[in-house]
């Protein structure tokens, strides 16, 4: 029978499915941070249990650390020991990790992929809710709780219901400066944060296959965004070829094996959805967020709502509330709004294929005078390095941006990296929820280059007027 | 893991849709290694006039008057009653921590978060999806009267208001089952470990680049 990428992966996990229909799923591969593991160990030592399969897991503390001054570690003692905490737990059970100064060190959704760690076929979790993005190379990737991270160390199995598919294909040609972080804003703005809901979501069509596998994971990342358990896309060249020669990928004879059963991981071509969805690339602006949910998103060339548009009474509210939070009016243009901070990073958008964007966008120019605070922030060691390898680093700071060490940053601002109350960003990150970058902070979700953009102007524009 | 079975107990409304984690409990508290003592600092944002920091003590911090928590009729609430959405966003496990650790041990929605309703059970909280009319309907009778109480009954899965007016609600079989025993589901599993390893043993013949 014709089978969806979903069901396919799903079923080689099945251990068994229990008398009430519940599902006992395999997982492959655990990645663990140190913000939600800590009382996941603790729970193994009071039950005495130990790691199922130590080789399923990696371990990085990215949340936590600081993007500055590492030389001095880090002076938060609060945050200094949950990422000792880490160390210890991965020392004491014998699990691999990249501790901070190793260069390998990063946001786990960015080195999972990045070492080869995550692979087609795979089903991969961890205790943070953007471990979606790993569904770009095919896998069933979600995010799970800290009693879950506490139930795969312990039996390499989670408890399922089997979620329903949905596919939303893309199909037609993107303008030069749309991408996968306006594809996914685009996407939510049309289904709801509550629309992929009780969903596993594939990408399709030919605008999702003519994103790289950097724009691919933006996508998936951004799925949680959109309330689904998982999103996901079939295996091709691209995917194949990101993955070769990476320092945890198969090689020789198992190499070939491998290639030969990724090279399945796709839809069959008359498999059943339980929802599909169609949409035209050629309808995708660049898009910017304008309240304190994802779903409050316009393109570029639009303005706030007018709140006698809302569907309702309930939405009515929100808006009023999230225009109040913004300090926003009704149908305020895009354009018209200035910033005052810019961040470019966290697992949305910290790759290397996002600061080359970003640097052709910045190189020769200066920040804006409005503009306080210009951060770019690599995902990881290694993005890092590749970015000073190619001069990324001197554009970025020729212009007047920050250029840090690796970490979530201003994403969550669990660091020292933050919005002071009132100010307003332009970021690269997948959250706009109140008070998330900052108490008081506002926050404009945009793609790299509309973040670089802003920087340059000090107000957003759209990107496919730049020269 | 404690038991829920039944609940007789003061309802809270939270009149808002999309409640994200980030808000049932800021960042700054998911520094803490323990499971224990974020109550104080539940919607710490929408409670207190000032920031809260972990270890602050939150006695004599200025509340806001406005946030339903923290207006005298509501004190000693059980159940939670918000709109759609509710739990969107980061997966922090601290949410539902924070809010057994208050005293809140059932909500009702119209829809919950995947990852949040599944953390719910692991607490020893029960997440009740009701239709929107009837959350609606909830909203208004706990707005109109001081003291609304709903009893919550998971063994029959239903819902009642004090006029008598009863709700039933879905809820998966497994959940259930182990919510009203207080069962912690690691040691059921590990009751499967001869299938676990037999699978395993298969998967890494048909996948041994996985292994
Ligand atoms: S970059 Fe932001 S969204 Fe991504 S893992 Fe870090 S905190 Fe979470």
């Amino acid at each position: 029978m014709a089978k969806t990428l979903f069901e396919k992966v799903w079923g080689d996990h099945v251990v068994t499915v229990n008398d009430d229909g519940s599902i006992l799923l395999y997982i492959d591969r655990h990645l663990v941070h140190e913000v939600t593991s800590p009382q996941a160990f603790d729970g193994l030592r009071l039950a005495d249990r130990k790691p199922w399969r130590v080789g399923s897991i990696l371990a990085t503390a990215d949340h936590n650390v600081p993007t500055t001054g590492l030389e001095s570690g880090i002076t938060d003692p609060v945050s200094r020991t949950q990422v000792e905490a880490l160390d210890e737990n991965c020392r004491e059970f014998g699990i691999t990790e990249f501790p901070m100064g190793d260069i390998r060190q990063g946001i786990l959704h960015v080195v999972g992929p990045e070492q080869g760690l995550v692979l087609p076929g795979m089903t991969v979790v961890c205790g943070d809710s953007h471990t979606s993005t790993h569904g770009a190379f095919a896998a069933i990737a979600m995010g799970i709780g800290t009693s879950e991270v506490e139930h795969v160390l312990a039996t390499q199995c989670l408890i399922q219901k089997k979620p329903k598919v949905m596919r939303i294909t893309v199909d037609g040609e993107l303008a030069e400066g749309i991408t996968g972080k306006d594809i996914a804003l685009y996407i939510i703005g049309r289904i709801g944060t509550a629309g992929g809901t009780g969903y596993a979501i594939e990408f399709a069509g030919s605008a999702i296959t003519s994103l790289s596998m950097e724009g691919r994971m933006t996508l998936c990342n951004m799925t949680i965004e959109a309330g689904a358990r998982c999103g996901m896309i079939g295996v091709d060249d691209k995917t194949v070829t990101y993955i070769k020669g990476r320092p945890f990928a198969p090689t020789g004879s198992l190499w070939d094996k491998a290639e030969q059963a990724w090279r399945e991981l796709h839809s069959d071509p008359d498999a059943k959805f339980d929802k599909e969805i169609h949409l035209q690339a050629e309808d995708i602006a660049p898009q910017v967020t304008w309240g304190t949910s994802p779903e409050m998103v316009v393109p570029v060339t639009g303005s706030t709502p007018s709140l006698d548009d809302a569907r309702d009474e309930i939405q009515r509210e929100g808006w009023t509330r999230a225009l109040a939070y913004m300090e926003l009016k009704e149908n305020t243009a895009i354009v018209d709004i200035a910033v005052d901070k810019v961040f470019i990073g966290a697992c949305t958008n910290a790759r290397i294929e996002d600061f080359r964007a970003a640097a052709r966008i910045v190189k020769g120019r200066k920040v804006a005078g409005n503009v306080k605070l210009a951060l770019a922030v690599p995902g990881s060691g290694l993005v890092k390095q590749q970015a000073e390898a190619e001069g990324l680093d001197i554009i970025f700071k020729d212009a007047g941006f920050e250029w840090r060490e690796p970490g979530c940053s201003m994403c969550l601002a669990m660091n020292a990296d933050r919005l002071e109350p009132g100010e307003r960003s332009a970021s690269t990150s997948n959250r706009n929820f109140e008070n998330r970058q900052g108490v008081g902070g506002r926050t404009h979700l945009v793609s790299p280059v509309m973040a670089a953009a802003a920087a340059i102007t000090g107000h957003f524009v759209d990107i496919r007027d730049w020269r | 893991m404690k038991p829920f079975k039944t609940l007789q107990g003061l309802v809270v409304p939270l009149d808002r849709a999309n409640v994200d984690t980030d808000a049932i409990i800021p960042k700054q508290f998911l520094k803490s290694i323990k499971r224990t003592g974020y109550g104080p600092y539940l919607f710490d944002r929408l409670r207190y006039e000032d920031v809260g920091e972990p270890g602050m003590d939150c006695s004599n911090r200025p509340k806001r008057a406005d946030f339903v928590l923290n207006q005298e009729r509501y004190q000693g609430a059980e159940i939670l009653i918000a709109r759609e959405n509710f739990g969107c966003g980061s997966s922090r496990e601290h949410a539902p921590w924070a809010l057994d650790d208050f005293g809140i041990s059932c909500l009702i929605a119209p829809s919950f978060a995947d990852i949040f309703y599944n953390n719910c059970f692991k607490n020893g909280i029960l997440p009740v999806t009701l239709s929107a009319e009837q959350v609606d309907m909830l909203f208004s009778e706990t707005n109109n009267v001081v003291g609304y109480k709903l009893t919550v009954d998971l063994p029959a899965q239903t819902v009642t208001t004090p006029s008598g007016t009863v709700f039933r609600f879905e809820v998966d079989a497994f959940r259930k089952h182990c919510l009203i025993n207080g069962l912690d589901d690691i040691g059921l599993t590990l009751q499967q470990s001869g299938l676990i390893q037999a699978f395993e043993g298969k998967h890494k013949e048909s996948a041994p680049w996985f292994f």
